[in-house]
């Protein structure tokens, strides 16, 4: 017997990677933002992104998102109200989206051509872990944490936050009772992705979200 | 849990490569993993086993390479490895470095064949016909 090396240098999720690299050159050419959601379970995705959609439908900007789940279609349901189009990938037990839902969801979604959207957002499951390693295609990576669950997720989680461009505090209407270190917060979330745009925001009141607005609409304008 | 669809992942590829040598064995798969990837290391070599049992590449052996973060200093103009993923700090002059240089990496790196040697093979063909207990183990 002989032994031999083979090399293959390849990236394990290479064929995720592919998918991906397919759907944002679409994304791109349609003109549309997309974005990528992702905080554990509770964070506040759902709530925040329910408004998010009222207000762009609001200023007139056409918008649409998808929300993975392991199970139910209660997100769905809630984001549909916003009267945007909603669509649903239950990922049957999967802890995160991949590239491949995304596609085949885009497929026959009724209503919906990407070139008339202005933004997609894409709610992941919730976990912290598993979807930083899935490229879904997005221009723009969110990463959230509520002011529950303590200043230190950012750096229990490096591998979320540095791949993140943007980062949200939902829930600062609980910072008070929650005795919330907002200064320590930041300075966490800095130190694992220096320079990343920071949002603090409440679905509760509302706060923050004009910020938030702003920047879509500036980041819309890149695409 | 995508310790499990990482480790399916590799099966596939590790399948599809070693498809190309008949005959010969997978013994050990090395990976290069950066600190950055979210991969569990014990997590993935249990789910390995799981996803390897059954397949063309049971048995062979996980080598996990763990990569350091490495950052590039804009003040410095150096590239250098970070301690661990807590802060990312040029280590030479301490301002906060976003420019990543290495750390995300989940990568097969190689795979090592067992392979029968081709003069061997022959005579293991030749041998069929009248088959020795004592070489068929080999
Ligand atoms: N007080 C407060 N509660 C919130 C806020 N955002 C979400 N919640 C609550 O937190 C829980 C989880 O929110 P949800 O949007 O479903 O989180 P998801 O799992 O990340 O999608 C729900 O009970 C929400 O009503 C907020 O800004 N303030
Ligand atoms: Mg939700
Ligand atoms: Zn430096």
């Amino acid at each position: 017997m002989t032994t031999r090396i083979v090399e293959l240098r390849r990236g394990i999720l290479k064929k995720n990677d592919e998918l991906a690299a397919g759907l944002r050159q679409r994304f791109t050419s349609a003109g549309v933002l997309v974005l990528n959601l992702v905080s554990s379970p509770g964070t506040g995705k759902t709530a925040f992104l329910e408004l998010t959609l009222r207000a762009l439908r609001a200023r007139g900007a056409d918008a649409a998102a998808l929300v993975g789940d392991l199970e139910t279609d209660n997100d769905a349901r809630r984001l549909a109200a916003s009267g945007a189009p909603v669509r649903q990938i239950n990922t049957h037990g999967i802890c995160h989206l991949d590239a491949e839902m995304v596609t085949k969801h885009l497929e026959g979604w009724e209503g919906v051509s990407l070139a008339g959207l202005n933004y997609l957002f894409i709610e992941n499951v919730g976990n912290l872990v598993c979807p930083s390693s899935y490229d879904l295609g997005e221009r723009i990576r969110v990463a959230l944490l509520s002011v529950t669950e303590g200043e230190d997720k950012p750096l229990k989680y490096p591998g979320l936050f540095n791949s993140s461009d943007a980062a949200v505090i939902t829930k600062i209407d609980l910072a008070v009772p929650c005795a919330f270190d907002r200064d320590l917060a930041l300075k966490n979330i800095n130190e694992i992705r220096p320079g990343i745009r920071i949002f603090e925001t409440s679905a509760k009141t509302g706060a923050g979200m004009d910020e938030w607005l702003a920047y879509l609409a500036e980041q819309a304008k890149h695409s | 849990m995508h310790e499990l669809s990482i480790a399916a992942s590799i099966v596939e590829a590790v399948t599809e490569s070693a498809s190309a040598y008949p005959g010969a064995r997978v013994i050990a798969v090395r990976l290069r993993v950066g600190a950055l990837a979210s991969v569990v290391e014990d997590s993935l070599q249990f789910c390995w086993e799981l996803a390897s049992e059954g397949s063309p590449v049971a048995g062979a052996k996980l080598v996990i390479n763990k990569l350091p973060v490495i950052v590039h200093c804009d003040a410095c103009g150096v590239d250098s490895e970070l301690e661990g993923v807590q802060s990312f700090r040029c280590p030479r002059c301490g301002e906060l470095a976003a420019d990543l240089r290495q750390g995300r990496e989940l990568e097969i790196e190689s795979i090592e064949l067992e392979e029968p040697e081709p003069n061997e093979s022959k005579r293991m063909e030749s041998e069929t016909d009248k088959p020795d207990p004592v070489e068929e183990h080999i």
